[in-house]
């Protein structure tokens, strides 16, 4: 386990052992989700979903369902495409209409097309039974590469193509590069259809304030723009719309994005003059929320010479978005950050393209489309070491970015902070004690069966600038991705902290008084963390990307440093020294000449809110101050070549699992699994060492389990637990870790995210060691989730 | 639909509410007996988030009808800690071992311990890992859990000794 002195930094409260401020509500059940906050006259909806992949929808009679007992109302996607505004795609697609219900054709098998209001849930649910819907059903489109090049079927007539994104980018010299290289060769590999099913789903509840003109939104959220989506899409102004953002959500890492959600439920909030709570069932979820992940096949050539030296990159990547692309196309984009991942490429084409089927939608999955995009390049070496018959480590090294070459600029523009790839991957190899797992895997192979060591390395690109949003549709002139925190220290000393998001499990409350902490040599556990709401509240992008050790760490710092400040110009008044002449130590200030003179921290706060007298002339009374954080490196929009800056900080990770297969069932057991990570400063050992893990877990998930599958015929396959299967702790070992700090240069303490990396390094390094376990045999594969029966199939030749 | 009287013991105390038939022992305690500790994650049994301690044994409470629940004991994630409001020797290792990060499936994973812990102080990994085997956590991977019951184990039995 992480203890405190194996951080060694120099700080005080930062990188220390700290229990975590949220944790003790989640223990006593006192954790406040959605469905927790109690609200009078509450009614509850309940949504029909579609039997059919792809259906014109004839009519719909709720007769029945009006005349039941205790049913308030019964909306359907034709009135609701009335009232509200389409909602919100990050591409330009002024043709792809996107309603919280189906509107005139159900496009995927699970759609809402129409919602129910009841006194309570089962009356809801009662009546959904009653209505009858009279649809004629059409062929779907369910093979991405089919809709592309066969278009037979639209699912999205008005657009003309199913087609939604396609780009073309080239950085350096890549035709030369391929030219002067001694080897290429072509793969494919394709990244199956998951997410993250956080085991809360989506929820929300809404409460129209006539009164007031105002909406009120309660939702399990985790989404930049949210307020102003809501606003947009309902016809109201934003200062209407009140998000409150002490929701605790459970769970989410990127996916919980329920604006059609929120729409629904604040339409018929202001309908029928009640709130509103609509909390998804889990087929709702699974089947219904536009809520899946990537979902992407790779065609890439590599360019290399006989060292193993990787020179060029050719990338293809087909996504498939579903019937609602949502932000979901922007996950071809933010790869771009680290598109050669952690080595030295020379150059790279990118092809990526999006395209829209009859399946449910797409949401940013953690790392938005960085896990696919490091599978693929991971891939891509392991390619080459077979090629050549190296070693796949000895590659690695070969090939990643060295420590003394930070800022090291990519070819896409990107620079990488810092990093030293080499020690952090020799941490790794010796926690797994890599000679002796050598022979272990070995003596299992002598022993008639199938073993393997996967190798897997990535970059965590973390602090959030998506200036790849421009690249994708340039009507988004935007860049700056902003967080802010506010600080303040009330009149009798003590410390409030204000976020302005909601939290997902990620402990922005212990972020935040850590950091404060820190800087204001105060301690963090007498600092209170509050999350403003929307009206109240400050600028943000939302938790997403990981960014807020970055960016809200940024922020808490700015505003704790904004304070002291204020703190040193009111001891230098009143002890008529100037401020180079003071020391600020635990919140007191001294005259350094004289250490006897001096102010206390409750002195000083006394003068700053009762005594207007003892204030430098002008200075504002009392002791708060704001702090909006800019991206580092941000505000540049991308050059002529479309190279730009994207995410600021990058951490970096080594992964080392060992599994051996069932040659009989083709079953997978982990036995062990080794990652070294490097997040710059850690804030909190146990919040950084749970995500990373906690990571780790969710990509063995995506390597060997999880997939949302749909038939041949558009049908969903994947409506439960049983069916969409997530790692239980039988599937995951004991994870080992090792740290190395790299600080980075560009944050208010060096630190880096570290929400990401566990699930961008683990299926690539699942995938290495089930080939590795393959290779024996002769047999490789290419495809995510490496299923039981895909393994299976595999070893019996069929 | 007719509703139920229901009379139980919860967390010790006798509660009762009515219930539809078909209402589950999830909802009764959420909605009618107002207790929000326990959480719906799948209904349909396999998440384990709704995990309560019935007649002494971990169930789920969204597999169990309400009405099953008539004269039963029942204890939920309220009843861990002490009247005064101490966490119990598990809670409090679960916070120092981060066993957790969103707390969803916490008071799940915490019911599911607690069981186990009642029975066994002295338990293997492998006896934990059968513990929490049906209890989803998409947050942590598992491994600051397995810190925290060997934390709580150890904890418990250093008091009894």
């Amino acid at each position: 386990m992480s203890t405190p002195e194996s951080h060694g930094s120099n700080y005080h409260q930062i990188s220390r052992k700290r229990r975590i401020v949220e944790d003790k509500r989640f223990v006593t059940g006192q954790g406040k989700y959605v469905q927790d906050v109690p609200l009078p006259n509450l009614k509850h909806a309940a949504v029909l979903p579609s039997p059919y992949p792809r259906a014109r929808i004839k009519s719909i009679n709720a007769e029945a369902a009006l005349a039941l007992e205790g049913v308030i109302g019964v909306v359907t996607g034709a009135e609701i495409a009335e009232h509200v505004t389409p909602l919100y795609h990050g591409i330009d697609l002024p043709n792809v209409r996107w309603y919280p219900l189906a509107n005139e054709m159900a496009r995927y098998a699970g759609e809402w097309v129409a919602v129910v209001v009841a006194e309570d849930r089962f009356i809801a649910e009662d009546a959904l039974d009653l209505i009858e819907v009279d649809y004629e059903p059409l062929d779907p489109v369910v093979d991405p590469e089919k809709a592309l090049n066969d278009p037979s079927a639209l699912v999205h007539p008005d657009h003309g193509t199913n087609l939604i994104f396609e780009g073309n980018f080239t950085w350096g010299p890549v035709e030369g590069d391929f030219a002067a290289a001694d080897h290429n060769l072509s793969f494919r590999v394709r990244w199956g259809r998951s997410s993250t099913v956080p085991i809360e789903t989506f929820g929300v509840q809404a409460q129209w304030e006539p009164g007031i003109d105002t909406l009120n939104v309660w939702a399990s959220i985790q989404m930049p723009n949210y307020q102003e989506q809501i606003a947009t899409a309902l016809g109201l102004p934003t200062s209407s719309v009140r998000v409150l953002q002490d929701v605790d959500v459970g769970g989410s890492y990127g996916v919980k994005r329920g604006v059609k959600h929120t729409v629904m439920v604040g339409y018929l909030s202001r309908k029928y003059g009640v709130p509103v709570r609509f909390i998804e069932d889990r087929l709702n979820n699974m089947s219904g929320g536009d809520n899946h992940g990537p979902d992407r096949i790779f065609y890439s050539d590599v360019a290399f010479n006989d060292d193993g030296v990787i020179t060029s990159l050719k990338i293809k990547a087909i996504d498939d978005c579903g019937a609602y692309p949502g932000r979901g196309p922007f996950q071809l984009g933010k790869p771009i950050a680290a598109i050669v991942g952690p080595y030295r490429i020379n150059s790279v084409q990118y092809n990526p393209i999006s395209v829209t089927t009859n399946k449910s939608g797409q949401v940013p999955v953690r790392g938005m489309g960085q896990g696919p995009t490091n599978f693929m390049i991971e891939s891509a070496v392991d390619h080459v070491a077979r090629h050549l018959d190296l070693d796949r480590i000895e590659v690695r090294r070969r090939n990643f970015i060295r420590a003394d070459e930070f800022p090291y600029e990519n070819p896409s523009g990107t620079k990488y902070d810092s990093g030293d790839y080499h020690t952090v991957m020799d941490k790794a190899l010796e926690l797994a004690s890599y000679d002796d797992l050598v022979k272990r895997r070995d003596e299992v192979r002598a022993s008639g069966k199938l073993a393997g060591i996967g190798v897997g390395a990535c970059l965590e690109p973390s602090g959030g600038n998506n200036m790849f949003e421009y690249l994708f549709n340039p009507k988004l002139e935007i860049s700056t991705f902003m967080e802010g925190c506010q600080v303040r220290v009330d009149a009798t000393g003590q410390i409030v902290g204000t976020m302005a998001t909601t939290t997902s499990g990620q402990g922005h409350e212990t972020l935040v008084a850590t950091i404060v902490g820190e800087d204001l040599e105060r301690d963090p556990d007498d600092i209170r963390v509050v999350h403003a709401d929307s009206l109240s509240g400050l600028p943000t992008r939302s938790p997403i990307a990981s960014r807020m050790a970055v960016m809200l760490g940024g922020a808490a710092s700015g505003a704790a440093k904004k304070i002291k400040d204020k703190l040193l110009a009111i001891a230098a008044h009143n002890l008529e020294k100037p401020v180079s002449e003071l020391d600020y130590e635990g919140g007191d200030i001294f005259d350094r000449a004289d250490p006897s003179r001096k102010l206390t921290w409750s002195q000083l706060v006394h003068i700053a809110y009762r005594q207007y007298h003892n204030l430098p002339e002008g200075m504002e009374p009392g002791l708060q101050a704001i702090h909006v954080e800019q991206v580092p490196l941000g505000g540049q929009l991308p050059d002529e070549n479309n190279k730009v800056q994207l995410y600021p900080c990058f951490s970096f990770q080594a992964h080392i699992p060992f599994v051996e297969i069932d040659p009989g069932t083709g079953k997978v057991i982990v036995h062990d699994y080794i990652i070294a990570h490097d997040c710059g400063t850690v804030i909190n050992p146990d919040i950084v060492r749970g995500m990373i893990i906690g990571g780790v877990a969710h990509g063995i998930g995506a390597a060997l389990y999880e997939k949302f599958a749909y038939g041949e015929d558009g049908q969903f396959l994947s409506g439960t637990f049983v069916d969409y299967v997530m790692p239980s702790v039988f599937e995951v070992p004991y994870v080992k870790d090792a740290e190395h700090c790299t600080p980075s240069p560009l944050t208010s303490h060096g630190q880096k995210g570290s929400g990401e990396g566990g699930y961008l390094g683990a299926p690539a390094a699942m995938a290495s060691a089930v080939n590795d376990a393959l290779q024996p045999l002769g047999l490789t594969i290419n495809e995510l989730p490496m299923r039981m029966t895909d393994i299976e199939n595999l070893l019996n030749g069929s | 639909m007719s509703r139920r009287d229901i009379s139980l013991t919860v967390n010790g105390k006798a509660l009762s509410g009515a219930a539809e038939p078909r209402m589950t022992l999830l909802d009764f305690l959420r909605d009618v007996l107002g207790l929000s500790g326990t959480h719906m994650g799948c209904e349909h049994g396999v998440c384990g988030a709704c995990t309560v301690i019935h007649e002494g044994q971990p169930v789920r409470s969204c597999l169990m009808l309400a009405v099953q629940a008539e004269r039963q004991s029942i204890e939920t994630i309220e009843g861990l800690a002490g009247e005064d409001g101490s966490l119990s020797v598990l809670q409090d290792a679960f916070r120092d071992a981060h066993g957790l990060q969103c707390g969803y499936c916490t008071p799940g994973m915490l019911m599911s311990a607690e069981a186990l812990l009642r029975e066994n102080t002295s338990p293997t990994d492998e006896n934990i890992r059968e513990a929490i085997g049906g209890n989803i956590c998409r947050c942590t991977g598992y491994t600051q859990i397995i810190d925290s019951i060997r934390l709580a184990a150890e904890r418990l039995r250093e008091t009894s000794s």
